[in-house]
């Protein structure tokens, strides 16, 4: 049997994921993951060069809304349901590195 | 008493909202403790909206088509000012500032919303072992599971707290704990019922569907949810067809096929009571002047392992929210990339874990053609099969559950023997085909048998149809 | 490319590529009611979809998608089916922890943009996606890398944005700078943008490679962010430049990068490697459906287009006979209109062109293309000279009116052509010597000695004469 995953792809994919994983969870799941993607082995027997992807079961395209202003949030119902605040915003600890 | 009759007892002025309201909170209070269907009862708030019911009436009024019916939501359906917790730490005292659009429908239906029911954790699962808030036992037997995600809804129409509730269906999370527990559990055509306040597992397979008593019942209840919201973008905007005035019309003339990979023949696992239900069913169907015959889907087969890659690619994605930063659980760090990941890792149950892993592997540079691109392409071949099939048939038939209810326990140590038993009812979320599950007798152990009734797109009329026939016809079902 | 751009490091060769993130001039967000508004209380302009709470779903705005398109086709993109897709990483001011995005389809493809010096700058697609909140570090002297904590507002999150991505045909500082000023030009004339680099509307961020002039391979790219001006696209740009340069010249390679743009410290520092690049598991974002602008949608859009800024430029050098870049400071001043109207009315299309770069820099004020015309017909008929022309111009601005009627009342009287002719013979008697070196002189000394008698033309005629009357008189009386 190939190896589906490794410890180290499951470690690298928990990171991505943002969880952290003791070292005994690590081994748990790369078993049960290993056990997953085996089972998924049953598709690589399928001819599926010529086969289009379905992202989708809709069939339906150009869905729009008007460009009208709807009901906006009650800050403070919204804020309230937040950990932790501070002048009127969300407050987070310091984010390292940048996103976009 | 049918939802049906409680809503004309309801609206005649016959029976007062109110008083239907309390028979069924006082069959909630005997036997909630043992069965746990629900994360809340809403005692005071359900009180409440029965006497405004009740007011409406004396008023003249018309409260609608389910003017004081009880009914149960799952608790993954946001309700304002009500806790959601998906059954979930992270979630865990989050209040939504808004109501999913199928609660809003059932309070303008008149309905009565009793409590929300108890999940597998943000839908994941087939027992409604994996909840945060501990495990749903089967009315019918509370030593076995009452099957899952939406094992909390089904358990309460069962245990009869209610007559209706609303579950949602990624894989089968309606149709198998309908199966499970004795009722009829609907998965309608995706795009049929709104997902807005559905908080999404995933979203290309999410549908929210109705668990009733009697096919008449379901349908009323699919009645009330169902039509174009544009709140969702996958919203259907054609109006939606009418099921309760077709419901006694019949299968005569109908092909109806059984799936062959489905039923035992191709697949393992299939028990041979399931089995012995699903030939008695198709049997009932054929007396009432439909043809049945045994056909093939072959890609069926497939739908498992393409659906193990699909749905939690989606989930992985869907579920990156909760970080701790707007609402729900937080477990503060030095960085918020560490509080993200001490808030995550304290806020989600084991299976949550596995399958955002999953998802993030099966996306992720490297791997995404291996798997997702390949799963994507495998429901292209589940989709064009199921029309080839539709070219020659109706509708299609297979069992609804590999086996009648398994004991608590049995299957949590390992997770793929517990995704096994989806087998039957994934290929319908993966085509977006609408299809149900019709109690049809009992099993070797006294269990209720569900049967799967499998439809086109739209396909829900004949699919009621086929359903009435087969309720009808049934054997004897298990007694809660 | 022309390899006349100036080079920053001598015998270095800079290429550069832009990214440009532009908001879309909606009413409101890209997938939901809130408002699209700059400024504002924080989290004011939000609603339970651009927050991403649970169970939210994205509309898709239709605007957004009318706007995008006129951008593509502005751009000579090929407007094609798009699809959205999800861009997964986790980041406390993306209220998802994903952001919708185009990735493999976006709305418009391959196109070009014309700089006013006439050269084409490919562009590679421009698509749409959502904006992200803003968040901003409190406390550790407000470095990222220091204690504290930071604060997040989503008033921006969800607003839409398209990416427009240039190919690497930049060779400077002053393309870069031209290549932005176009690009907003487009997209304010055409009512997409309002291009405000100040209020963080349109953002570039900057590929910068570096070369041996000559050498035709590409050198290895990075990716500078954080800029947010044209003042700090230049210094950004010749910073990396130099830095790479110099890393280069000093035998070492260039790391595949991302930069970020310290403005106070005038130099880049590195972000992340390519190797440390986020893995974005891009996948089609299920909650939204294709979007397939039908051919007569984008031939509607295409009609309602105004003119661009290139086809104004193409359009006055045309009609002026001069080249497009001389038409540029006109076009970009807005004042094309009034120059064509002006010439289609007669007027000498060089004076009018020199009247609008030269003396109409402030605005025109009341002044009218018929008013405009007249002035000029006045001055190239020798009733006014330059000056005086420039005197009454300066005065329909302020007030309008009539020209004619202006210079009159200003005492431009022209001159009578006898009466001229007396005072040039006069002053030609009162300088025997000067008059003998100007029909002896060469050119130089003609030319000077020309100059001579037309500044005494004018002090005896304080002014009233016209240069080029008096040249041609002087000239006549030489050769006769």
């Amino acid at each position: 049997m190939t190896e589906r995953i490794t410890r180290q792809d499951v470690a690298h994919v928990a990171d991505l994921a943002r969880l952290s994983l003791t070292d005994d969870e690590l081994d748990a799941f790369t078993v049960q993951l290993a056990d997953i993607l085996d089972h998924a082995a049953d598709l690589d027997a399928l001819d599926l060069a010529d086969v289009s992807p379905t992202a989708h079961p809709l069939p339906l395209v150009n869905v729009f809304r008007d460009d009208v202003i709807g009901p906006t949030s009650d800050r403070d119902e919204v804020l309230a349901a937040a950990p932790s605040v501070e002048d009127s915003q969300f407050k987070v600890p310091p984010v390292l590195g940048e996103g976009l | 008493m049918s939802a049906r009759h409680l809503a004309e007892a309801v609206r005649s002025g016959a029976r007062s909202a109110r008083s239907v309201l309390d028979e069924h909170l006082d069959a909630i209070s005997a036997r909630e403790p043992e069965i746990h269907a629900f994360n809340v009862v809403l005692t005071e708030e359900a009180t409440a909206a029965a006497d405004e019911i009740d007011r409406r009436v004396a008023a003249g009024e018309d409260p609608g088509p389910l003017a004081g019916v009880p009914v149960a939501v799952k608790d993954n359906m946001c309700t304002r000012g009500i806790p959601t917790t998906c059954s979930s730490r992270i979630l865990e005292g989050w209040i939504p500032p808004y109501d999913a659009t199928v609660v809003e429908r059932l309070a303008a239906a008149g309905a009565v919303m009793v409590g929300k029911t108890n999940l597998d954790e943000f839908a994941m699962g087939s027992s409604t072992e994996n909840s945060a808030f501990g495990v749903t036992r089967n009315p019918l037997d509370t030593t076995k599971v009452p099957g899952g995600s939406s094992g909390g809804s089904a358990a309460a129409v069962a245990a009869g707290f209610v007559p209706l509730s609303l579950g949602s269906d990624t894989g089968g999370s309606i149709r198998q704990p309908a199966a499970l527990c004795g009722v009829v559990g609907v998965k309608p055509t995706y795009g049929a019922v709104s997902r807005y306040g559905l908080v999404a597992f995933a979203s290309s397979l999410d549908q929210i569907g109705p668990f009733a008593r009697t096919v008449s019942d379901a349908a009323l209840l699919l009645e009330v949810i169902s039509g174009h919201d544009p709140l969702d973008s996958t919203s259907i905007p054609e109006a939606p067809a009418d099921l309760t005035s077709v419901l006694d019309r019949g299968v005569e003339g109908m092909r109806i096929g059984i799936i062959e990979e489905l039923s035992g023949d191709v697949l393992e696992g299939i028990a041979g009571d399931v089995r012995a239900r699903l030939g008695e069913a198709a049997a009932a169907l054929e007396a009432a002047g439909a043809t049945v015959e045994t056909t093939s889907v072959p890609s069926t087969v497939y739908g498992l392992s393409a659906y193990y890659v699909i749905a939690p690619a989606e989930a992985s994605s869907n579920l990156a929210r909760y970080d701790g930063v707007r609402f729900g659980l937080r477990v503060d760090a030095a960085t918020s990339g560490e509080m993200h990941s001490a808030t995550r890792t304290a806020g989600f149950g084991d299976e949550v874990k596995r399958r955002i892993m999953l998802g993030t592997y099966a996306l992720s540079a490297g791997y995404y053609d291996a798997y997702y691109g390949k799963s994507q392409k495998v429901r292209t071949l589940i989709v064009d099969d199921f029309a080839r099939a539709y070219g020659r048939y109706d509708l299609l038939l297979s069992p609804t559950s590999p086996t009648t209810a398994f004991s608590l326990g049995e299957k949590t140590a390992d997770p793929m023997t517990m995704y096994l038993t989806d087998v039957c009812t994934i290929p319908s979320n993966l085509a977006g085909h609408p299809s149900m599950s019709v109690p049809f007798g009992v099993g070797d152990d006294g269990m209720p048998v569900g049967v799967q009734v499998l439809a086109p797109a739209m396909g829900e009329p004949a699919m009621f149809r086929a359903a009435a026939v087969l309720e009808a016809a049934a054997p004897p079902g298990a007694a809660a | 490319m022309s390899g006349s751009a100036p080079e920053i490091v001598p015998g270095w060769e800079t290429v550069i590529g832009l990214e440009v993130h532009a908001e879309l001039a909606t009413v409101t967000k890209m997938f939901s009611g809130a408002p699209n508004r700059f400024g504002g209380e924080p989290n004011t302009n939000i609603d339970p979809v651009s927050l991403g709470l649970p169970g939210t779903l994205p509309v898709l705005n239709g605007r957004a998608v009318e706007l995008a398109i006129r951008v593509g086709l502005a751009l000579n993109c090929t407007v094609q089916r798009s699809v959205f897709a999800r861009k997964n990483y986790f980041y406390p001011d993306m209220p998802k922890d994903f952001q919708i995005s185009q990735f493999d389809l976006p709305i418009n493809g391959e196109g070009w943009l014309e700089l006013a010096d006439g050269r084409r700058i490919g562009i590679e697609r421009a698509h749409l996606e959502e904006d992200t909140g803003k968040s901003t570090h409190v406390g550790g002297g407000g470095r990222i890398h220091e204690a504290g904590h930071s604060l997040v507002d989503y008033n921006r999150a969800g607003v839409p944005l398209i990416e427009i991505v240039g190919r690497p045909d930049l060779r400077g500082t002053e393309d870069a700078r031209a290549y932005v000023s176009e690009l907003r030009s487009i997209l304010v004339a055409i009512g997409a943008s309002d291009g405000k680099m100040e209020e963080g509307s349109m953002r570039v961020d900057c590929n910068v490679s570096v070369r041996p002039v000559g050498q035709v391979e590409l050198g290895t790219r990075c990716e500078v962010k954080n800029i947010n001006s044209l003042r700090s696209l230049g210094r950004a740009i010749e910073y990396e430049s130099r830095r790479q340069v110099d890393l280069l010249t000093a035998g070492e390679r260039i790391e595949q990068q991302t930069r970020h743009w310290n403005e106070d410290e005038g130099r880049t520092h590195k972000l992340r490697s390519k190797e440390e690049a986020f893995d974005y598991r891009y996948f089609p974002e299920p909650d939204l459906m294709p979007v397939e602008p039908s051919e007569e949608w984008i031939a509607e859009i295409r009609a309602a287009l105004p003119l661009l800024p290139r086809e104004r430029r193409h359009r006055l050098a045309e009609a002026a006979g001069v080249e497009t870049s001389a038409t540029s400071l006109t076009v970009d001043r807005g004042l094309d209109d009034l120059a064509m109207a002006t010439i289609h009315l007669g007027a000498d299309a060089g004076r009018v062109l020199v009247h609008l770069e030269n003396n109409l820099a402030d605005g025109v004020g009341l002044l009218t293309a018929e008013s405009f015309a007249a002035l000029i017909a006045l001055e190239t008929g020798g009733d006014l000279t330059a000056t005086q022309a420039k005197t009454v111009l300066a005065s329909l601005v302020a007030e309008g009116g009539d020209p004619a009627a202006i210079a009159s009342a200003k005492g431009f009287e022209a001159m009578d052509s006898g009466e001229l002719e007396a005072i040039v013979d006069r002053i030609i008697a009162e300088h025997p010597d000067d008059w003998a070196a100007l029909i002896a002189g060469d050119d130089k000394e003609r030319k000077k000695k020309s100059g001579f008698f037309v500044g005494e033309a004018m002090k005896a005629t304080r002014g009233q004469a016209d240069g080029r009357a008096v040249n041609e008189l002087l000239a006549r009386r030489s050769a006769g």
